[in-house]
């Protein structure tokens, strides 16, 4: 692209909020080395969201949109639900197309978009809860690892249908109790990390977002790799505070318990991905 | 000083042609092929940019071709996609990257894919879907019956209905042509009967193969293109679904009315391009009409033929369009009939409805919905005869 997008026009200046002209001045373009230690001195390219005070999946939201190593050439593919209520304040290129489709569509626009542009790099992320990419979106999720799309998938996993009203899901944890499930979930929760090794992603992590700094070097891992090798996958827990009874302040104690057990880091790479992954940190964008 | 022309070149090297040369102007030669072939041949001059295909029958074949082009280089995106809800869907990423798109389905696959539609006419994308109409299950059926076609007429997609391989080819390039219009810019689908169009062998008359369309420009889009190139765009947009007000819900609705507007919009370039939406065949004072579309309208010129023998004038209006409706195009032909048959390829008769509707108030002329076929039956035109010569009392001859 060329930065002229986020460029205003001088003439309309006096009359553009604060925080549009922030974007062109204080937002991090252009620069591969951005991360989530620039939080606190730039412009997100969120502005500001319409999740619950405290949701972890808001932290989550902006760690990821802080580590796009390439935020004016990416394109953010989402889907119905918690995430939904955030892409309307994302300073990029973003899609809800269906509830379900995202992998689908992300696979359409990345071809298109290699296609009309042989020598750009544009990134395609898709950025979806638990539902969409596990249940009603499984089928479209899985063949686009099959197809090998050069796409990054992120999933929130709050393993539950927060926005719906707490229904039990795919990811919801056997014997806990929701709507839909009034006598506890009665079958495991889906391990899709591993439906996404053997469905053919070059690189998958498991992690909370409980640290900001090891989202960021997962978010990356996963960008460049899927950028030259093929689909990556990343699975994150976001709890929903709201929905297994915990404060707003409660998040990130949730998430710091579950790091140790059922959401221990995980981190799998084919030798490709591996090797992706050496090239970047010796250029020092890791 | 000396004048100079430029001459341009779509990506797979074929010398760029205006619409209007290229459907009127350009020397035509006689071919000799089916519907699915003719699709081929339209996608080649059309300077596709992506295609997604899904194995369907009667549509494959079609679907298959358009693979081999971009073999050869005419399409520059084609893969199969993994249901047809798959497919609109990696469709219509394709469009919003900026794409010329194409893609084809039948019958269970438009159901399968149903959800994707009033998307693509949400997103304002102009994506043609080609739809070889199949029976839908159950029992399963694979053989032609437009039943699906009923469930698309409030898609906010444009509907256009093709008789003949010629029509369909023609279709397909005008169609790119009316749907990608800046103040038009939704999808088409272009409905023909399968097998009967799909599978059969009929002249078709095609203009040279080394000129095409011109591109796609998709900074011409009344939404943006979501390539990173221009300012962002979101569908997602806060009214939508995110608050609960009264200006949500306004927007939401809002929005619906100007896609049916669009598709109003698209009647002087279809006019246009399609030469007229309605197409008159027989006797002009014949009072006795039959209002059709696709297959049954040619079966119905049939018909026209068997009445002339039995001496009653007969003439047929087939509507090219369903969306939009041809109605002031239909008002003006049926002035002065006494008796509209609407003889059609399912069970329910949502073109009869359609006529009802629109003709509600405008004729006096009694309406028929007969003859009516489905589940892959034919309808030979002593059939449609018959249904003539019933209401007239006179003895029936022709039929079998």
């Amino acid at each position: 692209m060329s930065y002229k997008i986020y460029k205003i026009n001088e003439e309309l200046k006096d009359f553009m909020p604060k925080e549009i002209i922030d974007l062109e001045e204080k937002a991090t373009w252009g620069n591969p080395k951005r991360g989530v230690m620039d939080l606190p001195y730039t412009k997100e390219l969120i502005e500001e969201h319409s999740l619950c005070a405290g949701c972890p999946e808001s932290m989550a939201l902006r760690y990821i949109i802080a580590s796009l190593p390439n935020p004016e050439d990416t394109i953010i593919v989402n889907s119905t639900g918690c995430t939904s209520l955030v892409f309307p304040h994302i300073a990029l290129h973003t899609v809800h197309s269906l509830f379900g489709n995202q992998n689908a569509v992300a696979s359409g626009i990345k071809r298109v978009l290699e296609w009309r542009f042989p020598d750009k790099v544009k990134d395609v992320v898709v950025l979806a809860g638990d539902g969409a990419t596990v249940d009603i979106g499984l089928d479209c999720t899985l063949q686009s690892f099959f197809r090998q799309e050069k796409i990054t998938t992120i999933c929130f996993d709050n393993e539950v249908y927060a926005n719906t009203g707490g229904q039990e899901s795919g990811l919801t944890v056997k014997g806990h109790v929701f709507k839909m499930a009034p006598k506890g979930k009665q079958w495991d929760k889906v391990p899709m990390w591993q439906l996404a090794i053997d469905s053919g992603c070059h690189y998958v992590a498991r992690l909370t977002v409980s640290s900001p700094k090891r989202v960021e070097q997962v978010i990356k891992k996963a960008i460049y790799v899927a950028r030259e090798v093929g689909p990556t996958y990343v699975h994150l827990y976001t709890p929903c505070i709201l929905e297994i009874g915990l404060n707003s302040d409660d998040g990130l104690d949730e998430m710091r318990a579950r790091d140790k057990e059922r959401f221990a880091f995980f981190e799998y790479m084919t030798p490709q991905a591996e090797e992706v992954i050496n090239r970047i940190k010796e250029e020092g964008l890791l | 000083m000396q004048a100079t022309e430029t001459i341009l070149y779509n990506r797979a090297g074929q010398r760029v042609v205006s619409p209007d040369y290229l459907l009127f102007e350009a020397p035509r030669t006689k071919h000799f092929m089916t519907g699915s072939e003719a699709v081929k041949e339209a996608v080649k001059r059309a300077s596709v940019d992506a295609s997604v295909s899904y194995p369907i029958t009667p549509q494959s074949e079609a679907a298959h071709l358009i693979g081999e082009l971009w073999v050869e280089g005419y399409v520059g995106v084609y893969f199969r996609g993994e249901s047809e809800f798959g497919v609109m869907s990696e469709i219509a990423g394709c469009a919003m990257a900026g794409a010329r798109c194409i893609t084809t389905t039948s019958g269970p696959g438009t159901l399968r894919a149903m959800e994707n539609f009033p998307m693509w006419a949400g997103t304002r994308i102009p994506v043609q879907l080609v739809l070889m109409a199949r029976g839908i299950n159950s029992p399963l059926s694979i053989q032609p019956d437009n039943l699906e076609v009923s469930f698309l007429l409030d898609t906010g997609c444009m509907i256009w209905y093709a008789e003949t391989a010629q029509d369909l080819f023609d279709m397909i390039l005008a169609g790119f042509v009316v749907a990608e219009q800046p103040d038009v810019h939704v999808p088409l689908i272009t409905v023909v009967d399968g097998f009967f169009v799909s599978h059969t062998r009929e002249a078709v008359m095609l203009p040279p193969d080394d000129i095409a369309l011109p591109p796609y420009n998709p900074y011409r889009a009344p939404m943006p293109v979501i390539d990173a190139e221009v300012p962002p765009g979101r569908f997602l947009r806060d009214p939508f679904v995110m608050k609960s007000n009264y200006i949500s819900y306004a927007t939401h609705a809002s929005w619906q009315w100007e896609v049916r507007a669009a598709i109003e919009r698209s009647r002087p370039y279809a006019k246009h391009y399609l030469r007229g939406l309605v197409e008159h065949f027989g006797d002009p004072e014949a009072d006795l009409v039959f209002v059709a579309c696709g297959t049954a309208s040619a079966q119905a010129k049939e018909a026209v033929r068997l009445l002339e023998d039995e001496g009653i004038p007969a003439r047929v209006v087939k509507l090219k369009t369903i969306r939009p409706f041809p109605i002031e195009e239909l008002r003006e032909a049926v002035k002065g009939a006494k008796y509209i048959f609407v003889p059609e390829f399912n069970v329910v008769g949502w073109l009869e409805r359609e006529v009802r509707r629109y003709l509600y108030g405008h004729s006096n002329a009694e309406i028929i919905g007969a003859p009516r076929v489905a589940g892959g039956m034919t309808m030979p035109a002593e059939v449609i005869v018959k249904e003539v010569l019933k209401l007239t009392g006179k003895e029936v001859k022709h039929v079998i």
